[in-house]
C-alpha cells in the first residue's frame, strides 16, 4: 500500500533506511525541524540545517522516488535562549517561500517552562502573519499532558487560528481526545519504547475513528523505526480493517492535510 | 473480530508481557535497598491498581497514562507572570 510518513528526520536516516521506506511503499515524507541531540552553538547552525531540509533532503530522497517535503522552526528543546530563539526566527521567512515548505513546525514545548512559551507564541505569531500551516510538537512522557493543554490554551487564546491548518503530534491515549475534540489534526508517533505502537494507534484509530488522524514514525537519530507506518498498515489489516479505511489514515488524510499547504506540489503515481 | 477471537489472539502476548511486569518487579525487590520513596514506583503502584480494578471500562490506558503524568495547572499562565 502507497502510503505517507508525515513525521520523518530524513536528515538522521540513512540512505538504506531510505530504500526501505521505499520498497515497503512510501511515497511521500514530512521532516520536520528539530533538535540535532546537542544544542546548536549559533544561529548559523540552524542556517545551514534549515538548507539541508530544503535542499539537499529532497534530493536525497528523491532518488528513491520520495516526495520529500519540510516544516521549518524552532524546536522547544532550544527555545529557553530567548535572544537565540529571535535570531533564528528572524531567518525562518527565507525559507517558508521554499517550494518544499509546508509551514512552521515542529515547535511546541518540551518542559513546559516560561522561556519556551515566549518562543512558542513568537512561533505562532510569525506563521499566523505569513497564513501558515503549524506543526506542534508535544512534550515526552510526564510532561505531555499538562504541555498539550498548555499548547491548546494558546492556540485557543488567539482568533486568527484555523484549526483545520495545525497538527497537534504525538499524542497518545491521554492527549488525542483533546486535540480531535477542539478540531485540529492529531498525530500519533510510532516509537519502541516511549509514545505509541502501532497496536495502540490501531486502537486509537478505532476508538476515536480515522478522521483527522495521522500516523507517522517520527524516525529521528533515537530509538525509532523509518517503517513503523509500515508496521501500522499491517497491524491495521491484521484486525481485519479494510484497506480503504487504512489508506485513509496513511495515505489521503496526511495528503489532505499537506493540500492546504501553499508550497505542496504533488505528483500521485500512475 | 468478536472478544473471544480477541482473547484467543492476544492471550500468548498478553501472558507474556504480564510474567514480564511480574519478573521486573521480582528483580526490584531482589535488588539492594529500596526504592519505595521514589515517585516512580509510586506511579508503577498506581498503575498496577488501575490494571487490577474491577471497572469493566475500556480507559484503562488513558488512565494508566494519566497516572504517570504531571498535573495541568490551568492557572498557569497567572504563575508565569500574566502572559
Amino acid at each position: 500500500m502507497e502510503y505517507f510518513d508525515p513525521h520523518v528526520h530524513v536528515a538522521c536516516r540513512t540512505t538504506d533506511d531510505l530504500e526501505l521506506l521505499a520498497r515497503t511503499g512510501c511515497v511521500a515524507v514530512g521532516e520536520p525541524a528539530f533538535w540535532a541531540g546537542y544544542d546548536r552553538s549559533g544561529p548559523n547552525s540552524f542556517y545551514d540545517y534549515l538548507r539541508q531540509l530544503t535542499e539537499w533532503e529532497p534530493k536525497r530522497a528523491a532518488q528513491y522516488g520520495i516526495q520529500h517535503y519540510a516544516w521549518v522552526g524552532l524546536n522547544a528543546k532550544e527555545a529557553e535562549n530567548l535572544a537565540l530563539a529571535r535570531e533564528v526566527i528572524a531567518v525562518l521567512p527565507e525559507f517558508l517561500d521554499r517550494p518544499n515548505v509546508l509551514g512552521v513546525g515542529e515547535i511546541g514545548l518540551n518542559k513546559n517552562t516560561r522561556n519556551e512559551v515566549a518562543t512558542l507564541e513568537m512561533l505562532i505569531d510569525l506563521a499566523l502573519r505569513g497564513n501558515e500551516q503549524m506543526l506542534f510538537h508535544t512534550p515526552h512522557l510526564a510532561d505531555k499532558y499538562p504541555g498539550t493543554r498548555m499548547i491548546l490554551d494558546l492556540l485557543r487564546s488567539d482568533s486568527r487560528v484555523d484549526r483545520s491548518r495545525v497538527c497537534i503530534d504525538h499524542l497518545e491515549e491521554h492527549t488525542i481526545r483533546l486535540a480531535l475534540d477542539e478540531g485540529y489534526w492529531a498525530g500519533i508517533t510510532l516509537y519502541p519504547t516511549t509514545k505509541a505502537t502501532p497496536e495502540r494507534a490501531a486502537d486509537m484509530i478505532e476508538v476515536y475513528g480515522p478522521e483527522r488522524v495521522l500516523v507517522n514514525s517520527s524516525a529521528d537519530w533515537g530509538p525509532s523505526r523509518p517503517l513503523a507506518v509500515s508496521d501500522f498498515i499491517f497491524e491495521m489489516r491484521r484486525r481485519g480493517h479494510p484497506d480503504a479505511l487504512v489508506r485513509k489514515v496513511v495515505y489521503d488524510n496526511p495528503l489532505e492535510f499537506f493540500n492546504q499547504s501553499r508550497n505542496f506540489r504533488f505528483t500521485p503515481r500512475e | 473480530m468478536n472478544a473471544s477471537e480477541l482473547l484467543q489472539r492476544e492471550f500468548l502476548p498478553l501472558r507474556g508481557k504480564l510474567i514480564e511486569v511480574a519478573a521486573t518487579l521480582d528483580r526490584l525487590a531482589r535488588a539492594e535497598g529500596s526504592p519505595a520513596d521514589d515517585p516512580r514506583a509510586q506511579q508503577i503502584r498506581r498503575s498496577l491498581e488501575i490494571l487490577a480494578g474491577t471497572t469493566q471500562g475500556s480507559d484503562r490506558a488513558e488512565q494508566v497514562q494519566m497516572a504517570f503524568s504531571l498535573p495541568y495547572d490551568p492557572k498557569w499562565r497567572e504563575s508565569f507572570g500574566g502572559q
